[in-house]
């Protein structure tokens, strides 16, 4: 087990020994998000921009003006709500090479309830010309991710749950628009992203048991670019999806799964995720139970997607 | 480099922005000529006498940086660096229209000599901090201007950003305030009290100047005051008028976001002459 943020901050230490151009800043949160490693080893390249979201955003964005490779951390909402419209015009539209990494995406927030769960930012980063989307899916992805970031000169907007979640892969090179087979399968296809891939093997397993069904599981960690060529081999082969996100049902996976699938090659699309709610305050494994966002609920969409296919 | 040009020269430099600022707006039937006649001065001060740059490699790494923060008076800032070949005057005749490289606010990936893109008001400041910290960071030496509208001072990414200078101690920032004192909806204390400018920077641990910000000889002092201030960024608060240098446009906040007609061009072509 381990927390992807644990693993973003190590591997931007790691980033920061090699290359001496990337930055960071943080929103006075960088305890939590773990870019205080980052501030402990390079307290020069380290800028804290208080609690102050859109002024960070905004000098990350001089910063990349200035030839810099700035990594700007504080938890999605704030990243992605408070401060949507310096990332879309002071980074976005300029195409500078800012790196936006939010941690505490999605319900996993737990106790400090719906005011601090992002269940949205996919939506509304998607959406943005020129950035690049992504939700890695254990520490070891997180890590490879951090290296293509900074190998990659334009925007990118990448979220991160808040607890520890089991490391699912050995090693990893993550490229943009490239989603990892985790299981291979002919019946139906779950694409998930974050700490609902781990979900999706397990559903793998209860729709193989319930229903004899060979089930497909692919890890979509680049939401932006998606893997068109990943999906329509699933439309082709499998016939049919259910996607799996810690995210509302509007606007983020299932959203760009659907709009692919529907004019690419038509076929049945069922989408788990917070359904057009706001979380509340509680434990990560009650608000998934209560919200939906565990295997048993893959396997009950996977099990209605199979059903109205046939 | 520094004051080699005449003020004479200045002027008359400034009476070319001037009806360039008139010419392109008019011929757009579009843009703010308001912000950019009170902004002139500045500009052309700065790009005569203090700015660092090589026009025809505008991403030289040792340029100083400008950043227009009040994005709407982009036809200023277009009729100075075409006067300073960044580009081909005759772009300034696309300004606004269809594929033209001179977007209606200015956009870094269109305009040679455009650092970021801005217009979307309040964001200008904070870019200006960033460039200001890498610059600090790679011990350069080559400085940062913005320039930000009073009735932009409203935002409160202002001043996220002016305590963030302060904070870090940016003395290669310098941020002008062209204080025209009018904004779309009226004249600035009226439509919110901003005010007192000076006495804010100030207290947010900025070095405050006060100025003319018609007055080259003014504004050359102050960028020579700033330069020589160690320790913290400077704030120009520079008075302007909306609409300096055409009688019939200044100080009338109407011509905020609305140009001059053809005729109306021709007389204010007239005034600018001399």
């Amino acid at each position: 087990m381990k927390a992807m943020r644990e693993a973003y901050g190590e591997a931007l230490v790691e980033l920061g020994e090699s290359n001496k151009r990337v930055v960071a800043l943080d929103a006075d949160l960088s305890s939590s998000t773990k870019t205080n490693l980052f501030a402990k080893r390079f307290p020069s390249r380290f800028f804290n921009a208080g609690i102050a979201e859109q002024d960070m955003l905004g000098t990350a964005a001089g910063l990349a003006a200035a030839g810099k490779i700035p990594f700007a951390s504080t938890f999605a909402i704030f990243a992605t709500g408070r401060a949507w419209e310096q990332l879309r015009n002071a980074i976005c539209y300029a195409k500078l090479n800012v790196k936006v990494v939010a941690t505490h995406a999605g319900l996993s927030v737990g106790k400090d309830g719906a005011t601090h769960q992002a269940l949205e930012d996919l939506a509304v980063t998607r959406v943005i010309p020129n950035l690049r989307v992504l939700a890695p899916c254990d520490a070891t992805e997180t890590s490879a991710m951090v290296y293509a970031m900074a190998d990659y000169e334009g925007p990118v907007y990448a979220r991160l749950p808040r607890i520890a979640s089991p490391v699912l892969l050995d090693e990893c090179k993550f490229e943009f628009g490239k989603w990892r087979l985790m299981r291979n399968g002919s019946d139906l296809t779950i694409v998930a992203c974050g700490l609902m891939v781990n979900e999706a093997l397990k559903a793998a397993d209860g729709l193989a048991r319930k229903a004899g069904a060979s089930v497909r599981v692919l890890n979509a960690s680049s939401i932006k670019p998606l893997d068109s060529r990943a999906l329509k081999k699933a439309a082709a082969e499998t016939g049919a999806f259910v996607t799996a996100e810690e995210h509302s049902v509007l606007g983020g996976l299932g959203s760009a799964v659907s709009e692919f699938v529907s004019s690419e090659s038509p076929c049945v699309v069922k989408r788990v995720g917070v359904n057009d709610s706001f979380g509340e305050s509680g434990e990560p494994a009650e608000l998934f139970r209560k919200y939906g966002l565990n295997a048993q609920a893959i396997t009950r969409a996977g099990l209605k997607a199979l059903k109205q296919r046939d | 480099m520094q004051h080699s040009k005449s003020i004479e020269s200045l002027r008359e430099t400034a009476r070319r922005v001037r009806r360039s600022i008139l010419e392109m707006t008019t011929r757009a039937e579009s843009g703010h000529p308001g912000g950019s006649l009170s902004a002139t001065d500045l500009l052309v001060a700065l790009y005569e006498t203090e700015l660092n740059y090589k026009a025809k490699k505008p991403n030289w790494k040792d340029r100083d940086r400008f950043v227009l923060s009040k994005g709407h008076a982009a036809p200023a800032l277009y009729a100075i660096l075409a006067e300073k070949e960044f580009f081909p005057k005759s772009w300034l005749k696309t300004l606004r229209k269809i594929d033209s490289k001179l977007q209606g606010h200015p956009s870094r990936l269109d305009t040679p000599g455009v650092e970021v893109s801005t217009g979307s008001l309040g964001q200008g400041l904070a870019m200006a901090n960033g460039m200001a910290l890498a610059g600090k960071l790679d011990k350069a030496d080559w400085r940062v201007y913005s320039i930000l509208g009073d009735g932009e001072c409203e935002e409160g990414e202002v001043w996220e950003a002016a305590m963030l200078a302060a904070h870090y101690k940016l003395d290669n920032l310098v941020a002008i305030v062209d204080q025209n004192g009018l904004q779309i909806d009226g004249p600035v204390a009226k439509v919110m009290h901003v005010n007192p400018l000076a006495k804010k920077f100030k207290a947010f641990g900025w070095h405050v100047i006060k100025i003319n910000g018609h007055d080259f000889k003014s504004i050359l002092a102050a960028l020579e005051e700033a330069r020589k201030t160690k320790g913290k960024p400077t704030a120009i608060i520079a008075h302007t008028v909306k609409g300096k240098g055409v009688s019939f446009m200044e100080n009338k906040v109407e011509f905020h976001g609305k140009c001059a007609s053809k005729e109306q061009c021709a007389i204010a072509f007239k005034e600018l002459v001399k």
